[in-house]
C-alpha cells in the first residue's frame, strides 16, 4: 500500500492537494484538501453592501463574474428590489458566455492534456490527421497543410529542448491512447481554442468593460447604458452587432470543434464511462430566469435534486436543508464539531491544527483541509454541469434532451454512462452547445428592446442608502459553471454585518463530514486504477473532470449565528 | 548558438505570424512603452535576436485573474509573442504537469538558470501564524517566495494583491498578507498594479526587459512610469464632459445615455494613475468607464482601502467645476486625499521624458490606512 501525494494539483484554480492509498494498483481511498485561505467575508464586514459584488469578484478569477451576480442578487433580494427586464437579459448574456468561455478552456487548456500526448503528435501523418478531421467536422481549418504546420511547430519546440508549459507533462504515460493522428489534431485545436477564446470574450468586454472581473454591475441592474441613436452608449446598434458576430461565432466553435473533439476522445477512452463515477447525488438551484427571479419555474435550467442516479425522479429543492461540517476541516464550532450547521447560523473559527510546514503527509485521520463539508439532507452532493444537465434532462427540458439524446447516440452509450469522468466531460460540452444558442437568442432579444425604445438598465428606487430599512438581509444565487453558488448577506444601518457565501467546489472538494461520507472528489477517485504511483495521471483525470476552482471553495462563514428566511422557498 | 528558426523571428514565421505582424507588435509595445518611434527598429531587432530566457509564474493568495488576464491578452500577437520570448517552465493553471513533477520543474530553474530567470508573482503572501494560510506542495507561500524570488533576475509583481497585498490585505487583513517585495525585501521587484493588472503592460515589461538589458523606470512604487505616469481622468474620452460641467445624475439617465461624465456616481479616475483608458481591454474592445461604470482606481496603491467606499464622490476640491484644467483637479486632490499615488508634478514630467525621477515625497508609512466609514 502506497500513498500517493499530488500537490499542486495544477491545471485547477487554486491549490488543491490530493492524498490517495493505492492498493493493488487502485486507488483504495482518498482525501482532497484545499491549501490557502483568504477570509474575504470578513474583510466584507462593515463596507457598503452596494459594492460587495466588486470584492466578491475576486474570490475568482477564473469564475470572474459569477460572485458579481449571486452578490447583486442577495443585496438587491434583501433590500426588495426588482430589475428591469433589460438587466435581467444582460446579465443572462453575461452568465451563459461565461460557460462556453469557462467550458471551452476547461476542455482544451486545463483538462486536454490528461488525454493527449503532445509529444505523439510528432509521429502523425498531417494527410491522415486532416481526413480525421473532415470525417468528423466541417470545421474549415483541416487540411494537410495546416496540420503538417502544427506539427512543425511542435518539432521546433521539442528540438529546441525549452519545452515550455510542456516539460513537466507525463508523456508516453501507457494510459494515453489517442492514435498521434488525433493528438496532432486535438494539439491544433488546444492553440485554436486559446484564440476563440480570446475573441469570443470580448462579449464581457462590451457588456463589462473588461474581463477578468467586469465592472458593470449595480445593486438595481447594469451601469451598460442602452440608446439606440447615441454613438456614445455602452450598448447601441453597433455594439449589439458586434455581440451577436461573436455569439454566432461561438455555436460555430462549439459545434464543429469542441464537440467533435469531446466525441473523438471519448471514442478512444470508453472505459472512462466507468470509471469516477462518485456520489451519484446531484444538486442544482437552477438559473437564467426567465421572468422575475422570483420565479423559480420560469428559469431556463431547472432547480432540483438527484439521489442515488435516480434519473425518474427529481426532488424539490429547499436551501433550508444545507449544512456545513467542520468535523475534517480546520476550523472550529462553540457546540463542538461533530454537529451540521445551517449557513445561516455559521460560525468563523479557522484554527489550523494540520502539520506544521513544510510538511510530507497530511493527518487524514484528523482535519485536512481549509474547505468546510457542505451537505443536503446530510447528504454529500456532486454540482456542476453534469448536475445541471442531469436535472434538466430527467425535468424534461427540450434543448437539453435532444443534446444528450444525440450525444448519446453517437457514443452509443445509455444514459446512466453520465455517471463517470467522461460524463462530466460530456455534460460541459452539451451545457455549452445549448448555452452558447442561448446567447444568440438573449443578443437578438436585446437589440429588439433596443430598437422598441425599451432602455431601462436600472432600477434607481433604493439606491440611497436612507431608502434602506434598519436591518435587512437577503440571498442570492448563481448556477456558476462548476455548479451551485449562493450568497448570503446582512445589512445593518447602510452596512454589511455578516456576508457567506457557500460555493461549487466546497461542494465538490470538500473533504469528509461527521459522520465520515467522503465529498464528491474522494468518493470519484475510488477504484480508479493507477499504473505507475509515480505518475498518477488517472488521478487527475477524474480530479479535473470537475474543473476544480480552489480559490471559490475556501470561505468563512460568520459567527454570530443569525436566522435568515429563505426568500425562494417561503 | 540557436540555429535560427530558434529564434524569436524563426518561430514567429513557424507560427504563422509574418514580419508585419511582427512589427505591428513592436510597434505597440514601443508605444506602450512611450518611446519615440525610432525605438521600434531597436525593439523588433533585440527581440528577433533574444533566446528564451527561462520565465516563471507563481500563484499565492489569489484569484489567478492576472493568469486569466494574459490567456485573454487585449492584442493579438501579445499572448503569442509572450509565450514564444520566454521559456514559460511553471504555471500552475496552465502546466502539464502535476505534484512532484511540477515542484521538480520549480527546482530546476531556481538551481540551473540562477540569477537569469524572471519571476512572475500573483497573488499576495500570508504572514500570519507561520504562513499557514497558502502552502503548495506542503510549502508555506513565503518559504517559496523566499526561495525563488531572490534568485530571480527581476520579479514581476503582477496584479493588485502581488504588488502590496491587494485585496487579500484590506482591512482587518485576516490572514496578515503583504505584497512580494514587502514578502521578500531583497528581491528586485517591479509592481503592476491592477485588478488584474493590464497583459499589454506586463508584455511591454518583458520587452523592455529583452530589448534594452533592464527594467523600464519605475515611480516610487516601483511602477513602471509609461503605464502609471498619467491619471486616468486626463486620458478619459468622457474628460470634455466633465470640463463643460455634464455629469451622469442617475444611472441609466439621458447623460448615462450619452456618455456623460461619471464624477457624480463616484469614479475615482480623477485620483487615479494608469493607461487604461488608452489601452483597453480584451483586443481594446473596451474599458470599465466606457462600460458606463466609475473607474475603482484598481491601480491606486492599496486601493481597496484607500479607493473605497467606491460609490462615494470624490472630495470636493478647490475649483472644482466646468473651468479647471486637468493639473489643477490632480494637484488639488493628490493634496487633499491621503495616500495618493502619484504626485502631478511627477506625472506631468514622465509625458515628456521617460526617465526615472526622484520621487518628490516618500511613500505613504507603511501601515494600516484608517477604516473607512
Amino acid at each position: 500500500m502506497a500513498r500517493i501525494v499530488i500537490d499542486p494539483v495544477t491545471r485547477i484554480e487554486g491549490h488543491l492537494r490530493i492524498e490517495a492509498e493505492v492498493n493493488s494498483g487502485a486507488v483504495s481511498d482518498a482525501w482532497s484538501s484545499g491549501t490557502m485561505f483568504r477570509g474575504i467575508e470578513l474583510i466584507l464586514r462593515g463596507r457598503d453592501p452596494r459594492e460587495a459584488w466588486v470584492w466578491t469578484q475576486r474570490i475568482c478569477g477564473v469564475c470572474t463574474t459569477v460572485h458579481a451576480l449571486a452578490s447583486v442578487r442577495a443585496v438587491e433580494d434583501a433590500l426588495g428590489i426588482e430589475v428591469p427586464e433589460n438587466a435581467s437579459l444582460i446579465r443572462n448574456i453575461i452568465a451563459a458566455s461565461q460557460y462556453v468561455q469557462d467550458h471551452v478552456i476547461h476542455f482544451y487548456h486545463l483538462h486536454a492534456l490528461d488525454w493527449v500526448d503532445v509529444t505523439l503528435a510528432l509521429k502523425a501523418d498531417p494527410g491522415k490527421t486532416s481526413q480525421l478531421a473532415e470525417s468528423i467536422s466541417p470545421w474549415p481549418k483541416s487540411s494537410r497543410a495546416y496540420f503538417k504546420a502544427i506539427q512543425d511547430r511542435v518539432k521546433a519546440l521539442v528540438e529546441s529542448k525549452q519545452l515550455s508549459l510542456f516539460s513537466s507533462g507525463y508523456w508516453g504515460h501507457p494510459a494515453y491512447h489517442l492514435p498521434p493522428e488525433a493528438n496532432l489534431l486535438a494539439v491544433a485545436h488546444y492553440v485554436e481554442a486559446l484564440e476563440f477564446q480570446r475573441d469570443y470574450i470580448r462579449i464581457h468586454a462590451v457588456l463589462g468593460g473588461k474581463n477578468p472581473h467586469l465592472q458593470t454591475y449595480l445593486v438595481g441592474g447594469m451601469s451598460t447604458a442602452m440608446d439606440p441613436n447615441e454613438p456614445q452608449a455602452t450598448i447601441n446598434p453597433e455594439r449589439i452587432t458586434l455581440l451577436a458576430e461573436l455569439a454566432s461565432k461561438a455555436q460555430a466553435f462549439v459545434d464543429q470543434v469542441y464537440i467533435p473533439d469531446v466525441l473523438a476522445v471519448a471514442g478512444f477512452y470508453r472505459d472512462w464511462f466507468e470509471r469516477g463515477e462518485g456520489l451519484g447525488n446531484f444538486l442544482s438551484y437552477g438559473d437564467y430566469p426567465l421572468g422575475g427571479i422570483k420565479d423559480s419555474s420560469r428559469f431556463y435550467l431547472q432547480r432540483g435534486a438527484i439521489f442515488n442516479h435516480d434519473l425518474s425522479k427529481v426532488h424539490p429543492v429547499d436551501p433550508a436543508n444545507v449544512t456545513e461540517y467542520v468535523t475534517h476541516s480546520w476550523y472550529q464550532y462553540a457546540g463542538g464539531d461533530q454537529n451540521g450547521k445551517h449557513p445561516y447560523q455559521g460560525e468563523t473559527s479557522p484554527q489550523y491544527t494540520g502539520p506544521k510546514p513544510p510538511f510530507e503527509h497530511l493527518e487524514i485521520d484528523q482535519k485536512y483541509s481549509w474547505l468546510k463539508a457542505p451537505r443536503y439532507q446530510d447528504q454529500a452532493m456532486e454540482v456542476g454541469p453534469l448536475s445541471r444537465m442531469l436535472i434538466a434532462y430527467a425535468s424534461g427540458h427540450p434543448e437539453v434532451k435532444a443534446a444528450v439524446d444525440g450525444i448519446l447516440a453517437k457514443l452509443n452509450a445509455p444514459a446512466t454512462a453520465l455517471f463517470s469522468t467522461l460524463g462530466r466531460i460530456a455534460a460541459r460540452a452539451i451545457e455549452a452547445h445549448v448555452m452558447a444558442g442561448q446567447v444568440s437568442k438573449w443578443v437578438a432579444e436585446l437589440g429588439d428592446k433596443l430598437g422598441h425604445g425599451d432602455l431601462r438598465v436600472h432600477n434607481g428606487e433604493k439606491w440611497d442608502p436612507d431608502t434602506w430599512p434598519k436591518e435587512a438581509q437577503g440571498f442570492g444565487f448563481h448556477e456558476a459553471p462548476r455548479g451551485s453558488l449562493g450568497h448570503w448577506v446582512h445589512i445593518e444601518d447602510k452596512k454589511i454585518t455578516n456576508y457567506q457565501c457557500v460555493v461549487p467546489t466546497t461542494w465538490n472538494a470538500g473533504p469528509r463530514d461527521a459522520k465520515g461520507q467522503r465529498g464528491a472528489y474522494e468518493a470519484s477517485l475510488l477504484k480508479t486504477p493507477i499504473a505507475d504511483p509515480e505518475r498518477p495521471l488517472e488521478i487527475l483525470r477524474t480530479i479535473h473532470s470537475f474543473d476544480p476552482c480552489l480559490a471559490c471553495a475556501v470561505h468563512v462563514v460568520d459567527g454570530q449565528g443569525r436566522r435568515y428566511t429563505v426568500p425562494w422557498v417561503s | 548558438m540557436l540555429p535560427s528558426n530558434h529564434s524569436l523571428s524563426g518561430v514567429l514565421q513557424q507560427k504563422g505570424i509574418n514580419r508585419r505582424r511582427f512589427l505591428k507588435f513592436c510597434s505597440l509595445m514601443t508605444a506602450t512603452l512611450a518611446l519615440p518611434p525610432r525605438y521600434i527598429a531597436q525593439v523588433a531587432a533585440a527581440l528577433e535576436k533574444a533566446r528564451k530566457p527561462v520565465l516563471v509564474w507563481l500563484q499565492f493568495q489569489d484569484c489567478a485573474g492576472n493568469s486569466e488576464s494574459i490567456l485573454r491578452s487585449s492584442h493579438p500577437t501579445v499572448l503569442e509573442v509572450v509565450l514564444d520570448l520566454f521559456s514559460w517552465e511553471y504555471h500552475e493553471l496552465v502546466m502539464a504537469g502535476a505534484g512532484h513533477q511540477a515542484e521538480a520543474a520549480l527546482e530546476r530553474v531556481v538551481r540551473e538558470e540562477k540569477g537569469k530567470f524572471i519571476a512572475v508573482v500573483e497573488g499576495a503572501v500570508p504572514l500570519a501564524d507561520d504562513g499557514v494560510y497558502c502552502t503548495v506542495g506542503g510549502r508555506t507561500a513565503l518559504e517559496i517566495a523566499r526561495h525563488v524570488c531572490p534568485n530571480a533576475a527581476a520579479t514581476i509583481a503582477a496584479g493588485a494583491c502581488a504588488w502590496d497585498g491587494g485585496l487579500v490585505r484590506a482591512h482587518p487583513n485576516p490572514t496578515g498578507a503583504v505584497g512580494i517585495s514587502e514578502a521578500v525585501p531583497q528581491a528586485t521587484v517591479i509592481n503592476l498594479g491592477g485588478c488584474p493588472q493590464n497583459p499589454v503592460n506586463t508584455a511591454a515589461v518583458l520587452v523592455h526587459y529583452l530589448t534594452f538589458g533592464e527594467l523600464p523606470a519605475v515611480d516610487q512604487y516601483s511602477r513602471p512610469l509609461f503605464a502609471y505616469g498619467r491619471i486616468i481622468h486626463d486620458q478619459c474620452e468622457r474628460r470634455a464632459h466633465y470640463d463643460a460641467g455634464r455629469y451622469v445624475q442617475e444611472w441609466g439617465d439621458e447623460g448615462h445615455r450619452k456618455g456623460w461624465c461619471l464624477y457624480k456616481m463616484g469614479c475615482k479616475g480623477p485620483q487615479a494613475t494608469f493607461n487604461c483608458p488608452s489601452v483597453r481591454w480584451n483586443d481594446g474592445t473596451s474599458w470599465p468607464v466606457k462600460a458606463g461604470h466609475g473607474c475603482l482606481g484598481c491601480a491606486s496603491h492599496r486601493f481597496w482601502d484607500t479607493r473605497s467606499p467606491f460609490y462615494d464622490r470624490l472630495p470636493t476640491v478647490p475649483g472644482f467645476g466646468a473651468d479647471v484644467t486637468a493639473g489643477e483637479i490632480g494637484l488639488g486632490l493628490t493634496a487633499v486625499v491621503a495616500g495618493a499615488t502619484v504626485v502631478h508634478g511627477i506625472a506631468s514630467a514622465v509625458r515628456d521624458r521617460m526617465r526615472p525621477m526622484p520621487p518628490a515625497v516618500p511613500p505613504p508609512a507603511n501601515n494600516e490606512p484608517p477604516r473607512k466609514g
